[in-house]
């Protein structure tokens, strides 16, 4: 019973990484209609960004938690604003194969000059050691990503389902020209969602650098999972992919305690069951 | 007249099949480096194993000597069924003479395979399982660098004597994983130890905390890594965060190289003890030779023992083309030639190639430096402890490979 517990725990660390992700993906769906392959290499670009910040910059973790998101959302508001915005009113099979284009090469190019097995990256020294909570010891990294990433989690759903800038968003999705038409700049706005789709990859990068290794294929190996996730949640739901994100981080948690050679596919096949069912996911509405 | 004409026919004919005959022992050679290019493996083998071909290409010095030695190389991506497709291109259309690294082990059984239907050469520098040169073993086949049963053997004595008689295994789910779990047990219980449990991981796998929990729940002295590449660095890493070494636990990588040691930094990795059979900084030769290999490859890594092997075992295919004076273009006729002659190379010193295609030399027990003992980038190992070649690998009496008289 104790193992339950633990495994629970870890389910819900993993978890958060889907839920950053699969929320960024979410919004980046959501508002742009563009299903963006490219997450995965921009998340690992966060963790390398933190990288280089340490080891040439001298700058810590804390503030590669800031700066990591800015740089590779800068990144991305570059790529939106010279290729993706181009496919605005195209199918989406566009994006996804540009994205996914992008994806390979940002990739090809890290791991021409860094090779395979990644760099390392220490631990923080304040969120160093763990704490023995009777049923596990539980390293004090990982209480702090759960926290930190549901914290974050919780802001993003707040500032697009709650605030004022939240509510041109949403309507310039809905309908561009009539937003326009009240002097809405739509076009910087969906940069800007953009950028903040990829600063959330990016800051997950961030927390899972000390973690796993800094590797140019981290991205790639989990990405597959999280567009799963996604696509389970309902395309473009936030909370949905937020409450999806951690429900499976927890089931394949306990897929690698009850059958572990299962437990890369738990997830697929729940994406399978769920699209039979209910073909636009848990929260998704009808199109 | 016409006896004139078919008698000239004749001879152009006797002639002609001659001229084939000839054409059939050349001076043209084609390598293939089948790999893992692009994924968790491509560190420790991969561009620097190509590389390391290259090298001994040159180092040969047979193109001088009139010889056509060409290089491809491909990416099998970690599956089989590529594997065994490029495998078949390569020799049919591309007329490969001889595969080099083919790391993997669920792809170097599969590949075996097709060489061995086809009489090509698979010099295996990269996979670890034992099976290559046991049950699997093949005419065509030479097993280079390592192999499960040495790892084994070397590692799972050495902590057992130390006193860690309860293992519990992380393993990798695939050939390898399996090969290198059953011979460690194998050992483990010989040496008088116990296993514990084990849980299978799927390769490529990024988050190992399930699992080390597990490992840690089952309270066993030795934690056993049956697996490789990245999948070792993310556990070694994970394990320290969740305190298993400073509970007590003691890590035992079955399969480390030199890169997942880098990739680690000494910081995590210090005090691990494993087997090698290559390290760069083990003598002269090996330093000279890594030191040119390390200005060429684009990251300066230093060569692992499966690149090592690449140059090694080439050199010795060379030898033994040209003590044929030429290239038959038939496998099992070149291994065999290849297991009559003594190897000798700078990088693994002296050594023979068994009847069932096992090469044996020396395996090096190491334990990583603490960062405090590191001189400099790449000054990673301590030597603690060496097995002659003749005791490192499986005894042939234990051998069940049909190739081997009795």
């Amino acid at each position: 019973m104790q193992a339950l517990y633990a495994q629970l725990l870890v389910g819900l660390i993993n978890g958060s990484f889907y839920a950053l992700l699969s929320l960024g993906l979410a919004v980046i769906f959501g508002m742009l209609n563009i299903i963006n392959f490219a997450h995965g290499a921009l998340y690992m670009m966060g963790a390398f960004v933190a990288y280089f910040l340490l080891n040439l910059g001298g700058i810590n973790y804390w503030w590669a938690l800031l700066l990591a998101p800015i740089i590779v959302g800068i990144f991305g508001m570059i790529l939106e604003r010279t290729m993706l915005q181009w496919l605005t009113g195209l199918d989406h099979l566009y994006g996804l194969l540009l994205t996914f284009g992008i994806a390979l090469i940002v990739q090809g190019v890290f791991q021409n000059y860094f090779g395979s097995s990644g760099l390392p990256y220490a631990i923080p020294d304040q969120l160093r050691g763990g704490m023995n909570l009777g049923f596990m010891f539980l390293p004090i990294y990982r209480g702090w990503v759960v926290v930190f990433s549901l914290a974050v989690c919780l802001a993003t759903w707040f500032l697009i389902e709650k605030t004022q800038l939240g509510a041109y968003l949403r309507a310039a999705t809905e309908n561009p020209t009539l937003v326009r038409a009240f002097g809405i700049n739509v076009p910087r706005m969906i940069t800007l969602t953009y950028g903040l789709g990829v600063g959330l990859a990016a800051l997950a990068g961030v927390l899972s650098a000390p973690i796993n290794q800094v590797r140019p294929l981290m991205g790639a190996d989990l990405i597959i999972v999280v567009f799963a996730v996604v696509v389970i949640g309902g395309m473009g739901s936030i909370m949905g992919s937020i409450i999806t994100g951690f429900a499976l981080g927890v089931i394949e948690g306990l897929t690698k305690y009850f059958y572990p050679e299962a437990s890369n596919t738990v997830v697929f096949v729940l994406m399978v069951l769920v699209l039979l069912v209910k073909p636009t996911g848990l929260t998704g509405r009808a199109a | 007249m016409r006896r004139i004409i078919s008698t000239m026919l004749l001879g152009t004919a006797i002639a002609l099949a001659g001229a084939s005959a000839a054409m059939a022992q050349d001076k043209t050679i084609k390598i293939g480096v089948l790999t893992d290019n692009s994924g968790l493996y491509a560190d420790l083998g991969g561009p620097g194993s190509t590389l390391a071909a290259q090298m001994a290409i040159e180092d040969s010095g047979l193109t001088a000597k009139g010889w056509k030695v060409d290089l491809v190389s491909a990416d099998h991506q970690n599956k089989p069924d590529i594997g065994t497709a490029i495998a078949r291109q390569w020799i049919d259309v591309e007329k490969v003479d001889v595969f080099m690294d083919v790391l993997n082990s669920g792809v170097a059984l599969a590949v075996n395979n097709v060489v061995k239907e086809k009489n090509s050469i698979l010099i295996d520098t990269g996979a670890a399982t034992s099976d290559l040169t046991n049950a699997q073993c093949s005419p065509n086949t030479i097993h280079w660098v390592y192999d499960t049963y040495m790892l084994a053997n070397s590692t799972g004595q050495a902590l057992v004597k130390a006193g860690g008689d309860t293992w519990y295994f992380l393993t990798a789910d695939y050939a390898f994983g399996h090969a290198l779990e059953r011979d460690t047990t194998a050992v483990v219980l010989k040496s008088g130890g116990k296993v514990i449990g084990t849980v299978k991981h799927p390769l490529n796998t990024a988050d190992f905390s399930s699992f080390l929990l597990q490992a840690q729940a089952s309270k066993a002295k030795i934690v056993g890594m049956a697996n490789a590449g990245g999948d070792t660095t993310n556990t070694i890493k994970q394990a320290a965060e969740f305190g298993i070494v400073s509970g007590g636990q003691k890590l035992a990588g079955l399969l480390l190289f030199i890169t997942d040691v880098h990739a680690l930094g000494l910081k995590v990795a210090q005090g691990l003890n494993f087997t090698e059979t290559f390290y760069w900084d083990l003598n002269d030769g090996t330093r000279a030779f890594s030191k040119r290999f390390s200005e060429r490859m684009k990251n300066k890594a230093m060569p692992s023992m499966v690149q090592a092997g690449v140059y090694s075992g080439l050199l010795h295919y060379f030898k033994a083309l040209e003590a044929m004076g030429g290239n038959p273009h038939d496998g099992a006729k070149v291994v065999a030639k290849m297991k009559e002659m003594p190897t000798d190379d700078a990088l693994f010193g002296k050594g023979t190639i068994r009847a069932d295609g096992r090469k044996l030399h020396p395996a090096y027990l190491f334990e990583v430096k603490k960062p405090e003992e590191s001189k400099g980038p790449w000054d990673y190992y301590k030597l603690i402890g060496t097995t002659a070649a003749d005791q490192a690998f499986r005894p042939l009496s234990e051998s069940v490979c049909p190739l081997v008289k009795k």
